[in-house]
C-alpha cells in the first residue's frame, strides 16, 4: 500500500470535514417550510425511525428543525465572523503601522470592548437595533474581533522588524509594495485561520443570545430558540428536545474547531515540511 | 498608577456614553413599554407627563448629562419592571450573583489548576491526552446547554436538586436558610465553573510544561530533585500566580457565563436581571447593569495587574 | 589493574538516540551520541571539545541520567568501578556527581539565590553555603538576590558553589564560558582548576578549544556525537604531528593562530549518519575499510583514537 504522508492525510481529512459541514448547511437550507410544519397528532413524540430526534410540543419534527436552525445559525455566524475578521484585519494593521497615537487609541478601544462582558454587550446592541436578526449580527460582529486584531497587530509588528522588510524599505520600495509582497502573504493565512476559528465561537454566541430571547423571532427555527423552548418542557420528560439538538450543535462546533486546527497546521510553514 | 486610574475612568466613561447612545438609538419606545407594564389605560395627558418626567423629548446630549449627573449622585433611576430604584436592585442581585460567581470561580480555579498540574506532569501520557480532549470538548459546549443537561439529569431525572430559583418557592426571603441557598446554588455554580475551568486547566498545563522543560528544572533534576520536589519547589512557584492572574483577568467571561447560567436556572442575579431588562425594555436597569458589569470587569483586571506586579521580582524590586 | 582503580568514570561505546514522532505514527531514530569512549581520573580536568550542535550537552545529561523520556541509552557507564545504573544515577546525582550549568537561566527566576544554592536537602546547609559564598567572594547580601540581579560572574560562582556544597567527586561543567569576557572565563576556569587540584575530577564540555588547551589535562575531541581522539592537552600545543586523528589535526589547523584553514564539508546530521567512521566522508586519508565499519578505539602514543590510519 502506498504510504500517505501526514500532511496529505490532514488535507484529505479537512476536505472531508468541510464537505460534511457544507452538506449539513445545504441540507438545512433546502428543507422546505412544510417539513417543519406542526401537527398536533404528532406532538411530543420521543425519537423514532420516523422522527429520529422526536417531535416538539407542537408536533414539529425536531431533526428538520435542528438542521434548519443550524443552517440559520451558520449563516449568521459566517456573516458575523466575516465582518468581525474584516474589522480585526483593518484594526490590527492600523494599530501596527499607524502612529503610536493610533496604536494607543486602538488598544484603548480593544480594552473597551473587552471591558464589557460580551453577552451583556450583545444584549445591549441587540436592544439598540430593536432585537431581531440585524442586532444579533452586528452584536456578534462587534464583539469578536479583539483577539484576532491583537494577533494581527503582533504579527505585523514582528514582520516589520524583519530584516527583509527593512531591506525592501532601504531599496526604496513603497509602503504599499511592502504590504502586498511581504505582509499580505503572512497575513492572509492568519486571516483565514482566525476566521475559521472565530466561526464556531460566533455560532455559540448566536445560540446563547437567541436562547435568551434576543435576536431571531420565536417562529424561526434557530438552535437557541429550539433549546429555549425545550427548557419549558424539560420537567415533563421531553429530554430529546434538549439533548439531541444541543448535541448536534456541539458536534458541529467541534467539527469546525477541528477544521480550523487542521487548516492552521496546513498553512503553518513550520509544519508544512512534514 | 495615576495613568492606570485615568485609563480605567476613561473606559468607564466611554462605556456609559456608548451604552447610553445604544439605548437611545433603539427603535423600541421605552415609554410605551413602561405604559404596557403598568397594565392600566393611560390618557394622552398622563403619557405626556411620563415623557416629560423621563425627558424623552429632550436632545440626547442633555438627557445623557442629566442621567450622568444623577448617576454620580448614586441615582441610577427607577427600574420599569421592578418599580424600584435600579441601585437597590443591583445591590441585592449582585449579592446573589457574587455568591454564584465566587463559588464557580473558586471551583473552576481549584479544579482547573489541579487538572492542569496533572496534565503538565504527565505530558503526552494517557491521562494528559484524555483530560486535554475533555477540556477541548468542554470549551465547545455552550454554557446554557450544559446547564440544561444538568437540570435534566440532576433535577428532572435524579430529583437531587430543585429546578430554578435561589430559594424554595413560597418561602419568605427572611425564612430562607443559608443551607437552602447553598443547595440552590450548587448546580448553577457547577455549570458556570465547568465552562471556565477548561481554559485555566489548559493554560496551567502549558505553563507547567514550559517550566518542566526549562533549564532551571533540568538543573534541579541534575541536583537530584525528584518529580514531586520539582513540582512543589519550582512548578507551583512559577505557575500559581500566572494562573491566579488569568483567573482575575477572566471576570468578563465569568460574568457573561453567569448571564447564561442564571437564566437557565432562574437564579435571581444580575444576569437574569439584564436579560429581563433587555427583553422588557427596562432602559435604566439595562444601563445600570451594563455599567456595573464593566466596573466588575475593571476591578478584575486591576487586581490582575497588581498581582502581576507583586509576583514578578523584577517588577517588585524596581518598585521598591 | 591499578589504572582501573584510579578511574572515576569510564564510558564505553555510549550511544544516545531519540525517538521522534514527527510524522504521525512513523518513528525516526536520531542518534546524537554514538560509540562514545571516555575515561576520567580523579584530580584531572578532561575537556570535551567539539563544534556546536554535536550533542556534547546531552553527554552530561546521559551521565546524570536526566535525558528526556524519548531518549534511549546504550553502552556502559562505570562510576568508581561500578555499573552506573539508573538507580545509582538517581542516588549519585546532586551528591557525588554534580552539574555546573552555563548560565543564570539554570536558576529558578522566582527563587532567592541563597535558598536555591542550598538545594532541596533538609536541613538546609546554610552555614556551609555561607562560608562557600565567602570563599567564592560573593557578597553576604547575594543570598537575598533573585537570579536576575546577579552579574554573569556572580551567577557562575553561585552555580559553582552548588557543586562544592555537596562535595561532588565528579563535576561536569557544561559550556561554562560562552558570553563571558576573557577575564571572567579565566576566573571561571581557575575555579575548576582549583576543584580538580582538590582531588575531584572535572569534565569540561566546551567548544572553546583555546581555553580547553590552557586548562585541561586531557582533551577529548568530539565529532558528530563521538570522541574521535583523547589526547594529553600538551599534544595540542605541540602541533598536528603530535595528534592522532585527521579531524583533530584539521581542527588544529582551523584555529586562527594556526592558519585558519577550514575543513571542507559539514558534520553529518544525526538522522543521517554514515555507516563506518563518522569522519570518513570528509577525511583526506580515507581508506575503503573506513566506510564499512566504525574503527575500534586504539591506544596510540599515549592517547586514544578511533581511526584505522593513525600511527
Amino acid at each position: 500500500m502506498k504510504k500517505i504522508n501526514h500532511r496529505t492525510r490532514i488535507v484529505i481529512l479537512t476536505v472531508m470535514m468541510t464537505v460534511l459541514l457544507v452538506a449539513v448547511y445545504a441540507l438545512g437550507a433546502m428543507i422546505p417550510d412544510r417539513a417543519v410544519a406542526g401537527s398536533f397528532l404528532n406532538a411530543s413524540k420521543p425519537p423514532s425511525w420516523e422522527h429520529p430526534f422526536g417531535t416538539d410540543a407542537l408536533g414539529r419534527d425536531l431533526l428538520m428543525r435542528t438542521l434548519k436552525g443550524l443552517a440559520v445559525s451558520m449563516t449568521i455566524g459566517l456573516c458575523a465572523s466575516l465582518i468581525s475578521a474584516g474589522i480585526a484585519v483593518l484594526v490590527g494593521i492600523g494599530a501596527a503601522i499607524g502612529s503610536s497615537h493610533v496604536d494607543g487609541v486602538i488598544n484603548w478601544l480593544i480594552d473597551l470592548v473587552m471591558g464589557v462582558p460580551h453577552t451583556v454587550l450583545v444584549i445591549l446592541i441587540s436592544f439598540a437595533m430593536g432585537r431581531g436578526l440585524k442586532g444579533l449580527l452586528i452584536g456578534i460582529a462587534a464583539t469578536h474581533w479583539c483577539s484576532l486584531a491583537r494577533l494581527i497587530r503582533g504579527e505585523v509588528l514582528q514582520l516589520r522588524s524583519q530584516q527583509y522588510v527593512a531591506i525592501s524599505r532601504k531599496l526604496g520600495k513603497s509602503g504599499g509594495w511592502i504590504l502586498v509582497h511581504h505582509l499580505l502573504p503572512h497575513l492572509i493565512p492568519q486571516f483565514f485561520v482566525g476566521l475559521i476559528l472565530m466561526f464556531p465561537h460566533a455560532i455559540l454566541h448566536e445560540a446563547s443570545v437567541s436562547f435568551l430571547g434576543f435576536g431571531l423571532s420565536p417562529e424561526e427555527p434557530a438552535i437557541g430558540i429550539i433549546l429555549s423552548e425545550s427548557m419549558r418542557y424539560l420537567s415533563t420528560g421531553m429530554w430529546w428536545s434538549a439533548v439531541l439538538p444541543g448535541l448536534t450543535l456541539v458536534l458541529l462546533v467541534l467539527l469546525m474547531d477541528q477544521i480550523g486546527e487542521y487548516l492552521r497546521k496546513i498553512l503553518d510553514p513550520y509544519t508544512a515540511q512534514e | 498608577m495615576i495613568k492606570a486610574c485615568i485609563r480605567v475612568l476613561s473606559l468607564l466613561f466611554a462605556v456609559s456614553v456608548i451604552s447610553f447612545l445604544l439605548v437611545s438609538a433603539s427603535p423600541i419606545d421605552p415609554v410605551q413599554q413602561y405604559i404596557n407594564g403598568l397594565g392600566t389605560a393611560v390618557s394622552p395627558q398622563q403619557r405626556a407627563e411620563i415623557e416629560d418626567y423621563w425627558g424623552v423629548n429632550e436632545p440626547p446630549i442633555q438627557r445623557y448629562f442629566s442621567w450622568l449627573g444623577e448617576l454620580l449622585h448614586g441615582n441610577l433611576g427607577e427600574s420599569a419592571i421592578y418599580r424600584r430604584p435600579v441601585g437597590e436592585i443591583i445591590g441585592e442581585r449582585f449579592v446573589n450573583s457574587l455568591a454564584l460567581m465566587f463559588c464557580a470561580w473558586v471551583l473552576a480555579g481549584v479544579i482547573g489548576f489541579s487538572l492542569g498540574c496533572v496534565m503538565g506532569m504527565f505530558q503526552d501520557k494517557w491521562a494528559d491526552r484524555i483530560l486535554k480532549k475533555i477540556c477541548y470538548i468542554l470549551s465547545s459546549v455552550p454554557t446554557f446547554w450544559l446547564g440544561l443537561m444538568f437540570l435534566l439529569v440532576f433535577s428532572v431525572w435524579l430529583k437531587w436538586f430543585p429546578i430554578g430559583f435561589s430559594s424554595p418557592i413560597g418561602v419568605l426571603d427572611e425564612d430562607v436558610t443559608f443551607g437552602q441557598k447553598l443547595y440552590h446554588l450548587i448546580l448553577p455554580a457547577f455549570t458556570l465553573s465547568l465552562m471556565s475551568f477548561a481554559n485555566i486547566a489548559l493554560h496551567t498545563r502549558q505553563k507547567l510544561v514550559d517550566v518542566l522543560h526549562s533549564e532551571y528544572v533540568l538543573f534541579a533534576r541534575a541536583r537530584g530533585e525528584g518529580r514531586r520536589t520539582i513540582l512543589l519547589r519550582h512548578g507551583l512557584r512559577n505557575i500559581l500566580f500566572p494562573a491566579l492572574t488569568l483567573q482575575f483577568a477572566s471576570f468578563a467571561e465569568l460574568f457573561g457565563g453567569s448571564v447564561m447560567a442564571e437564566n437557565v436556572f432562574s437564579y435571581p442575579g444580575l444576569g437574569s436581571a439584564v436579560a429581563a431588562a433587555g427583553l422588557n425594555s427596562d432602559v435604566p436597569l439595562l444601563l445600570g447593569v451594563t455599567l456595573f458589569s464593566a466596573l466588575f470587569v475593571c476591578v478584575g483586571n486591576m487586581i490582575a495587574n497588581l498581582l502581576y506586579g507583586v509576583v514578578d521580582p523584577q517588577v517588585r524590586e524596581v518598585v521598591e | 589493574m591499578k589504572q582501573k582503580e584510579e578511574t572515576l568514570l569510564e564510558i564505553h561505546d555510549l550511544s544516545v538516540s531519540f525517538r521522534m514522532y514527527g510524522q504521525g505514527l512513523e518513528q525516526e531514530e536520531l542518534r546524537v551520541i554514538s560509540d562514545l569512549h571516555l575515561t576520567v581520573h580523579p584530580g584531572e580536568i578532561v575537556a570535551i571539545a567539539g563544534s556546536s550542535g554535536s550533542g556534547k550537552s546531552l553527554l552530561a545529561s546521559a551521565i546524570l541520567g536526566i535525558l528526556p523520556d524519548n531518549a534511549t541509552v546504550r553502552g556502559h557507564l562505570h562510576y568508581k568501578g561500578e555499573e552506573l545504573t539508573a538507580e545509582r544515577q538517581r542516588q549519585l546525582r546532586g551528591k557525588e556527581i554534580a552539574l555546573v550549568p552555563q548560565s543564570v537561566a539554570f536558576l529558578d527566576p522566582l527563587m532567592k539565590v541563597g535558598k536555591q544554592a542550598d538545594g532541596h536537602v533538609k536541613p538546609r546547609p546554610v552555614e556551609k553555603r555561607k562560608s562557600l559564598f565567602r570563599r567564592l567572594e560573593l557578597p553576604e547580601k547575594t543570598e537575598q538576590f533573585y537570579p536576575f540581579q546577579l552579574s554573569g560572574g556572580m551567577a557562575r560562582r553561585v552555580l559553582v558553589s552548588t557543586a562544592l556544597l555537596v562535595d561532588a567527586q565528579l563535576v561536569i561543567a557544561d559550556e561554562p564560558t560562552p558570553g563571558m569576557s576573557l577575564n571572567q572565563a579565566l576566573e571561571a576556569l581557575k575555579l575548576f582548576r582549583e576543584m580538580a587540584d582538590e582531588g575531584r575530577a572535572v569534565i569540561l564540555i566546551t567548544h572553546d578549544i583555546d581555553l580547553a588547551f590552557a586548562f585541561a589535562d586531557r582533551i577529548a575531541v568530539f565529532y558528530a556525537g563521538t570522541t574521535v581522539e583523547t589526547a594529553p592537552a600538551s599534544d595540542f600545543q605541540k602541533g598536528p604531528d603530535a595528534l592522532r586523528h585527521p579531524y583533530s589535526k584539521a581542527l588544529w589547523s582551523a584555529l586562527p593562530q594556526n592558519g585558519f584553514t577550514p575543513i571542507d564539508g559539514f558534520q553529518p546530521y544525526a538522522g543521517n549518519l554514515p555507516e563506518g567512521c563518522l569522519f570518513a566522508p570528509r577525511c583526506p586519508y580515507k581508506k575503503p575499510e573506513c566506510e564499512r565499519a566504525v574503527p575500534p578505539v586504539r591506544e596510540v602514543r599515549g592517547g586514544e583514537v578511533r581511526c584505522y590510519c593513525s600511527v
